[in-house]
């Protein structure tokens, strides 16, 4: 039996990928700092301005598709059955 | 030089011998087909090729150009990529609708007039219908039913649109035609059915998850792909496809967060990044059609390859909901590096295909008329932001990351990583090397950078904050877990009402006709029988029985008495010729 892998089962292994991910983000903020960045519309130049974007339209995301429309749609798996 | 034909027939023709090969020699010919066809693609010329009249009207089968060419390519490649992929099966059914239905999106593409167009997209209806029935389940079977009635409406808008325009302009060409009358509106509406816009998608999301493993693959690459080329050329520039666009880009995402079918959260993804292209024909200039091409062509091999992988997970588990699945890394690590890799692009990280195809739209949404579609723009970004959600990081982590499912298998055959290989490949070099590649081929010459700082680093911390909050909801215990069910859309509408209609017909309708029925018996029927009987009985019997009666005794009483005169005495016989013979001699005598 080939052996089988289990690098995302350690503990220790995730930490390194989330860290990985804050190192990430915090050189992100502060290129914004040193690099100016110049587009069509004035926001595209403010500080921090994707980072909180994306954020922001992620946690919008999720909470309206799972509090507001599942609610509304969800229902059970055979229900074009009955 | 190798004359050329048209490319829809080499792949319809080239569909016929397919059953009765077998073997190793089936497998080289489903290789050799799009080959011989991309070769035949390369040596033929731009302009007009392949005329002929019917009914009076110029049927055009070859309007070469280079957007068409684009999309030519990239059939070519993705009709060799799905060979690769489904080579291991052999299913004749499978692999003729395949050529099939890529022959006739191939008619499509390279159609100048509207006549033709439409006969290969009806065509192109009949190959996906076959690919969704070759699954042979009764889920299947259903959503085929659902695919096909919603195709002949399309079908027949767009059928009656062109005969509409047919008779205002007297002709059949097929240019750039924009909203201007009754014919052109049809047009417009029929091509949307098969682009998935909002309120018409559902035929896309019920049927395309239903279809078999290589079949869902195929049918991710043709149908919406040819609609956003027929919209790009007849309706470039039309302000409503932006609105429809965004609609589509953003609208879908709510569904795939919440959809646990991963091949469905892929279909409501396809018309999120066909939202994308929608924009950029609605925008209508030279840099956001550029932008509609080569996204068309990078998400055809991104979302090909996601397809790929989920039908690798599918194929090999025999599961495809995420509440079964969950840590398949374990045994299929090449399988999830691969579908990481058109995660990566479908969300647009730099140095990936998505990156660099998609930038052209924001930026000529961006650069439009001086800013003036900024809200499109930022629902652009929103939509860009929540692609990373469920493509980027849920197809992925659901199926090969998460929670142990504890299923253990292997990596899917050979061929299908071969396949899923050379599509991340390219999908790689794509976003490396993008003015070497996709952009030689665009429509217009490309006079854009999109490896400027600004637009790198604008790009990342988008997606690596909305990859950082995702951490965050998950470490924290605040991210709503994957649940069973369907999600009710707008095919509730008609497979609740045609439901609705059955009962509607058996009920009131059928007991109304049943009451119906008692009263014209009773009111109608039994009187007439009555009358017809009393009838019967005064004028049949009585009138024309009678008649009949009394001619009859009548005729009976005459020869009755003629019977009795006959005496038998020869003195009568010879007293009657006498008295004759003295009859006879008086009138001639006088």
């Amino acid at each position: 039996m080939k052996k089988e892998n289990s690098y995302f089962d350690k503990p220790r292994n995730l930490k390194k990928v989330r860290i990985i991910l804050y190192c990430l983000c915090v050189f992100l903020i502060l290129l914004d700092l040193f690099v100016p960045k110049h587009g069509h519309f004035e926001w595209e130049g403010w500080i921090g301005f994707f980072c909180i974007y994306g954020s922001l339209s992620y946690v919008l995301l999720v909470v309206v598709a799972t509090y507001c429309l599942r609610p509304v749609v969800r229902r059970d798996e055979k229900h074009y059955d009955k | 030089m190798i004359s050329s034909m048209p490319p829809a027939l080499l792949f319809i023709i080239g569909t016929l011998p397919i059953p009765f090969l077998r073997g190793r020699r089936k497998s080289f010919y489903l290789l050799l087909l799009p080959v011989i066809g991309m070769i035949n693609l390369l040596n033929m010329e731009e302009g007009v090729q392949w005329t002929m009249t019917f009914l009076e009207f110029e049927v055009v089968l070859g309007h070469v150009d280079k957007l068409s060419l684009v999309f030519g390519y990239i059939f070519h490649i993705a009709a060799f990529l799905v060979a690769v992929y489904g080579i291991h099966k052999h299913n004749n059914l499978e692999s003729c609708a395949t050529f099939f239905y890529a022959g006739s999106a191939l008619g499509v593409v390279f159609s100048g007039d509207l006549l033709s167009l439409f006969c290969f997209w009806e065509m192109m209806t009949l190959g996906c219908i076959w690919l969704i029935l070759a699954r042979r389940t009764r889920e299947a079977y259903r959503a085929a039913l659902r695919f096909t009635l919603f195709h002949i409406l399309g079908g027949l808008l767009l059928l009656t649109g062109i005969i509409i325009r047919a008779h205002e302009t007297g002709s059949v060409e097929f240019g750039h035609i924009g909203l201007d009358g009754l014919g052109s509106y049809l047009i417009f509406l029929g091509f949307g059915i098969n682009c998935a816009w909002p309120l018409l998608h559902t035929w896309l999301t019920d049927a395309y998850p239903e279809a078999t493993v290589v079949g869902t693959v195929v049918l991710s690459i043709f149908t919406t792909k040819t609609a956003v080329y027929v919209l790009a050329r007849g309706f470039a520039g039309t302000e409503e496809l932006i609105w429809i666009g965004v609609a589509m880009a953003t609208f879908p995402i709510f569904y795939a967060v919440i959809e646990n079918d991963l091949r469905r959260v892929l279909s409501y993804s396809l018309i999120n990044q066909v939202g994308f292209m929608v924009v950029g024909i609605g925008i209508g200039t030279e840099l956001a059609l550029n932008g509609v091409a080569a996204h068309a062509f990078a998400h055809i091999l991104y979302k090909s390859l996601l397809f790929m992988s989920m039908g690798s997970v599918l194929y090999m588990t025999g599961k495809i909901r995420a509440t079964d699945l969950g840590g398949l890394y374990r045994t299929m690590p090449i399988t999830a590096g691969l579908c990481i890799v058109g995660a990566a692009s479908i969300s647009a990280f730099p140095l990936f295909s998505g990156f660099i195809s998609k930038s052209l739209t924001i930026e000529a949404v961006a650069g439009h008329e001086g800013g003036h579609y900024y809200f499109v723009w930022l629902l652009l970004m929103f939509a860009s932001a929540g692609v990373l959600h469920h493509a980027g990081i849920k197809i992925p982590y659901c199926a090969f990351f998460g929670h142990d499912s504890g299923i253990r298998t292997k990596e899917p055959p050979m061929n299908m990583l071969i396949a899923m290989g050379i599509t991340a490949f390219l999908c790689i070099l794509i976003g490396l090397f993008p003015h070497q590649t996709l952009y030689q081929i665009l429509p217009y010459k490309v006079d854009f950078e999109p490896y400027t700082i600004s637009h790198v680093i604008g790009q990342t911390q988008l997606l690596c904050f909305a990859a950082l909050t995702f951490c965050l909801l998950i470490v924290f215990r605040l991210h709503p877990p994957e649940v069973k069910g369907v999600n009710l859309d707008v095919d509730w509408f008609y497979r609740r009402g045609g439901r609705l209609f059955v009962r509607f017909a058996k009920n009131p309708v059928e007991l109304l006709d049943t009451a119906l029925g008692r009263l014209y018996l009773d009111f109608f029927s039994k009187p007439i029988l009555r009358m017809s009987h009393f009838v019967w009985r005064v004028f049949d019997v009585r009138v024309v029985d009678g008649i009949v009666n009394r001619t009859a005794d009548f005729v009976l009483g005459c020869a009755d008495r003629l019977r009795n005169s006959q005496t038998g005495h020869v003195r009568d016989y010879a007293m009657g010729m006498v008295v004759g013979f003295l009859f006879i001699l008086y009138f001639i005598l006088h």
